[in-house]
């Protein structure tokens, strides 16, 4: 997610962006086949090659797995393809006889890489030539781009994760699957906008009504039943966890294992030091807008009040007359809707895939439980500081290890203050 | 649609290597769900650092397969003390969540580049088998079993682990009939009652964490022995989610659940894709390829799972009445 | 009145002639709200005294606090000359102090006899690596359940032995439960709330129960709501309102005692209710 890459990455993005639609026209509408091929291997690994924007042809690429191995030559506009077998992780390599004259790679060893098909039937890679492109920047203004990056990411968090709080605090529901909805609006966001081509807000309010749907028919279908069996919350959660995956592998199915590229399609705006896009702005209107509905909503309107009771105590709520089945569904269209809608600004952003949600359920369950379970304050202000935590980490800690950091956080957070910041201190017994 | 294939592929994942791998990783995981009530969500951790400790203390170190076995052993114990002793009091839907960010979390740590001198990173680690190997006293050659035919580390690999299996659950079996064992069945029930009699509840929960633990480790060495590769991309969440499903399946607190549990999953998943691929092949079912008959194997583990939480939380061999979610 | 159990007068905080738990400053704190707030507390050793009052006046709260079940803001507790203040739960029970529950905490996944053996605090088998030599502990064992039999059958359980405790009925249960905190020959029993949930025709069994607690020397101390019930067998009446004590003394004396009716009824004792507003202070946190 740096900023500092999106342009050094945004043309092979594109190209590979284009791959990904052509691929995916291809097979629209149905579930994702591979490429039509003479031969009967089913699994693709591609890229393109380029030197500073320049397309390298004819250079001899092999991908290699224990006693498989196949390759491929460039054409003229740099890109390859080389069908694979099996699953698994392959060893790609670039024959350096072959290079044009003059052109070295980025790093010492960038003529290895590697195409992971354990899990999905297609597999990029990217190969870096020439000087890096990363551009050197002074400390206080890495800062600045990672606070305006976590700022960014985490209102996306705070969206998603005002909707796990809810549900859990009128439930009790620990819902595993809540990812799950973050990856349909982004992955809805990419079919509808990308791939169908309609205008991008008709796209996006399809992607949030789909994604809200998905959420009321859960609601409906499986967690009321299992309200009214009064299934304990542990056994639930445990459902969750099942559904999550069933949901993961039907988005799998449908949509395809590839990373869909969606991002890096708006105009460049320069703040200060940062940069950043006019989409990222949007994104962040439209997510301070949105939360501030929330809790106008929550504070100012009866049916708010009512929310709030029955997340305080269902059956006092009850008692009062409050018809606490309707705000578990309104809670649940809300929620939906908001999941969904950060999902499609994440999609918009960044890139959607099936695992998308997957990948920030555990950031999410960092934010509500750092900010007070139960209360939608609480998982705004607990969304915002992993954020900022996640992507001011990078500075200090290898990038890869960032997520790593924000769980340790959340480990720590349960162990010193299980309430949160803002919860308040159970009373035992 | 070759049927005979489909049922010798069937009965050999009875026996597999990685249904005993998996079988161990279940038991560890009834000692802690089933025996203690521990919602530990995180039992991949376990079984990665049981074959990562293996496999460095054998590549890194130079060390024997014994004191590499000890090593990985020690591992996974020392994981669960550092790991349990902040987070055993917490409340149990706290604790599922937080043993899958620390599983998570091993493994970002794992498949980091920093550490790739030791742990291999992303590609992981190989070749560690030969110490193993090399006490096999069975000699080289193809043994026909009727209906599938294994070489001489293929055969001394599964009688290993399944050994071991039995070996572990006679301990088992031991060890919850004894007063120990009582101690824990009263706190998966009640902890405060079991303190107001004045025992140390923590301490039991930290014990059977590493008892759990320490078995599972063994299954992740098992695991990781058979192909002779360890790499990250194993001890994903997926692994905990199918320990969890073959738990549920056998009966979670019981000690003949994880293994006939294990044998069942994995016997009923080779043959539905083998009779899917089957299908693909012959041209029966055109909206699917072979690619994805892979990818709803993990389709069905998911809804094996909640069909099981919902309508048969006991499993095959469970006890109703023996039943406890603490929630 | 002189009484053999207090050193002079009987009031609240009253020092005892011989007391088995001593209580200083003891507060406990919600979020605002003071839920236990006792100046000095002894209770007295070999005899049975009853905690009481009404909803709300912190005698449960009270009750985990001295038992380790939950953590005081201030105070300082000694039973038996030994420091107990913050000594978690276990600890205390291990020191002789043994409580049960107002919900009932029979385990209903063991037997009956499962249950009255893992009231023993003493048994080897208990450690992780001593359980599986069966030689060890299979003697001690043997004399346990012998004196889990000898107590099952005071308490009249001895035909539900080998049943799971969640056959049992209700009051069978409470009884279990108190039959398994005898199981480790405690010095002082801490019974909270042992009428509660039980049939009428079992509660004149209870007492006699409890009266038998103090036939062997042990000291009892019990928490209740009815005072009438409280009358029969106990030696000592402690009354607590509003997180104090509010009074103290023989149970005849403590009946008549102004603050006492006072705390139960308000300061309205005679006034029509209907004449009176609701008094939002009284809040329910017991």
């Amino acid at each position: 997610m740096s900023q500092l890459n999106i342009r050094a990455g945004r043309k092979a993005g594109v190209f590979l962006g284009i791959i990904a639609m052509l691929f995916a026209i291809l097979s629209a509408g149905a579930p994702a086949k591979a490429a039509d091929d003479p031969s009967t291997y089913a699994y693709t690994i591609a890229g393109t090659l380029l030197n500073n924007d320049k397309p390298l042809a004819d250079v001899t690429v092999t991908a290699q797995l224990d006693a498989f191995k196949a390759s491929a030559k460039s054409d003229s506009s740099g890109a390859w393809t080389i069908m694979v077998p099996k699953p698994g992780i392959y060893n790609v390599s670039i024959d350096k006889a072959t290079l044009p004259a003059g052109v070295s790679f980025t790093k010492a060893d960038g003529d290895k890489m590697q195409a992971d098909l354990s899990q999905t039937d297609f597999a990029a890679v990217l190969f870096s030539f020439g000087k890096s492109t990363v551009v050197e920047q002074s400390f206080s203004d890495q800062l600045l781009v990672r606070v305006w990056a976590g700022l960014n990411f985490g209102l996306l968090l705070a969206m998603a994760a005002i909707g796990i709080s809810l549900i859990f605090g009128t439930t009790g529901l620990n819902n595993f699957a809540h990812g799950e909805m973050v990856t349909s609006g982004a992955l809805f966001i990419w079919l509808f906008h990308i791939v169908l081509n309609l205008n991008i807000l008709l796209s996006a309010v399809i992607a949030v009504a789909l994604t809200t749907l998905f959420g009321w028919v859960q609601d409906a279908g499986l967690w009321k039943p299992l309200r009214k069996r009064r299934m304990g919350l542990n056994q639930m959660m445990i459902v969750s966890i099942g559904f999550s995956i069933v949901a993961r592998y039907i988005l799998l199915l449908f949509f395809g294992g590839d990373t869909k590229d969606i991002g890096g399609g708006g105009n460049i705006i320069k703040l200060g030091p940062i940069f950043t896009s006019d989409i990222a702005l949007i994104s962040l209107v439209i997510c301070v807008l949105s939360l501030a509905g929330v809790a106008l909503f929550l504070t100012r309107t009866r049916l708010g009040k009512a929310t709030r009771a029955v997340s305080d105590n269902p059956s006092l709520a009850a008692a009062t007359g409050i018809d606490v089945e309707r705000i578990i569904r309104i809670v649940w269209i809300v929620a939906s809707a908001l999941t969904g809608l950060a999902g499609v600004l994440y999609g918009l952003q960044f890139q959607a895939t099936w695992l998308t949600g997957f990948d920030i359920l555990l950031l999410l369950f960092a934010s509500v439980t750092l900010g007070g379970l139960g209360t939608a304050l609480g998982a705004t202000v607990g969304a915002l500081i992993i954020g900022m935590i996640v992507e001011v980490s990078s500075l200090f800690i290898a990038n890869e290890l960032k997520y790593a950091a924000a769980l340790v956080i959340l480990i720590i957070i349960l162990i010193v203050r299980p309430q949160g910041v803002l919860g308040k201190k159970q009373r035992i017994g | 649609m070759d049927w005979l294939n489909a049922l010798n592929l069937t009965a050999g994942e009875f026996v597999g290597a990685y249904t005993a791998a998996y079988v161990l990783c279940a038991l560890g995981l009834a000692v802690h769900f089933g025996f203690t009530g521990l919602l530990n969500f995180g039992q991949a951790a376990f079984a990665a650092l049981g074959a990562y400790g293996y496999s460095i203390a054998t590549l890194t170190f130079g060390w024997p397969w014994w004191s590499a076995v000890l090593f990985g052993l020690l591992c996974s114990a020392a994981f669960a003390v550092v790991l349990g002793i902040p987070t055993l009091r917490l409340r149990a839907d706290y604790l599922a969540i937080v043993t899958i960010a620390a599983a998570q979390a091993l493994k970002f740590a794992v498949s980091a580049s920093i550490f790739e001198q030791v742990t291999g990173g992303s590609n992981g680690l190989s070749q560690f088998g030969d110490s193993f190997y090399s006490l096999n006293p069975i000699p080289k050659g193809r043994y026909d079993f009727g209906v599938f035919a294994l070489s001489e580390n293929e055969l001394f690999i599964r009688i290993v682990a399944w050994s071991l299996i039995i070996l572990i659950a006679l301990f088992l079996y031991f060890l919850t009939r004894s007063p120990w064992g009582r101690v824990l069945k009263g706190i998966r029930e009640d902890e405060d009652a079991v303190r107001s009699l004045g025992k140390n509840v923590f301490s039991y929960k930290l014990q059977s964490l590493v008892v759990g633990g320490s078995i599972a480790s063994l299954g992740g060495m098992v695991f990781v022995m058979s192909s002779q590769t360890n790499q990250p991309s194993n001890w994903g969440t997926n692994f905990t989610f199918m320990l969890w499903t073959i738990l549920l399946l056998g009966g979670a607190a019981t000690i003949l659940g994880p293994i006939i549990g294990g044998m069942v999953f994995f016997g009923l998943l080779m043959f539905l894709q083998s009779v899917m691929e089957g299908l693909v092949n012959m041209g029966w079912l055109p909206f699917l390829d072979i690619a994805q008959v892979g990818q709803i194997r993990f389709l069905l583990v998911g809804v094996a799972l909640m069909l099981l939480v919902i309508f048969r939380p006991q499993g095959i061999f469970g006890n109703k009445k023996e039943l406890q979610f603490n929630g | 009145m002189a009484n053999q159990i207090s050193i002079g007068e009987p009031a609240p905080g009253c020092k005892k002639v011989d007391p088995i738990l001593v209580a200083d400053n003891v507060t406990r704190v919600f979020g605002g709200l003071t839920a236990v707030d006792v100046e000095h507390m002894e209770i007295p050793r070999g005899l049975i005294t009853a905690l009481i009052g009404p909803n709300g006046a912190g005698k449960t709260t009270m009750f985990n606090l001295l038992t380790g079940f939950d953590k005081p803001n201030t105070g300082e507790w000694t039973f038996d000359g030994k420091n107990l203040a913050g000594v978690s739960s276990y600890k205390v029970a291990r020191m002789g102090m043994i409580r049960t529950f107002q919900l009932t905490k029979a385990l209903s996944l063991l037997t009956v006899i499962d249950n009255m053996r893992l009231g023993d605090q003493a048994n080897p088998g208990e450690s992780f690596f001593k359980s599986f030599i069966r030689p060890v502990w299979k003697r001690h064992e043997a004399k346990i359940t012998l004196k889990a039999d000898e107590l099952l059958k005071r308490f009249k359980l001895d035909a539900k032995r080998e049943d799971y405790a969640a056959a049992l009925s209700g009051g069978q249960r409470k009884l279990l439960e108190m039959a398994r905190a005898l199981m480790s020959d405690p010095k002082l029993v801490m019974l909270d709330e042992p009428m509660a949930g039980v049939n009428p025709a079992l509660t004149q069994s209870l007492l006699e129960h409890i009266k038998g607690l103090k036939e062997n020397g042990t000291t009892v101390l019990f928490v209740e709501h009815d005072m009438h019930m409280v009358r029969h067998i106990s030696d000592w009446v402690i009354v607590m309102a509003e997180g104090k004590v509010v009074a103290e003394g023989p149970p005849a004396d403590v009946m008549k005692n102004p603050a006492v009716i006072d705390a139960y009824l308000g300061a309205h004792a005679n006034s029509d209710l209907g004449d009176i507003e609701i008094n939002s202070a009284a809040k329910e946190t017991n």
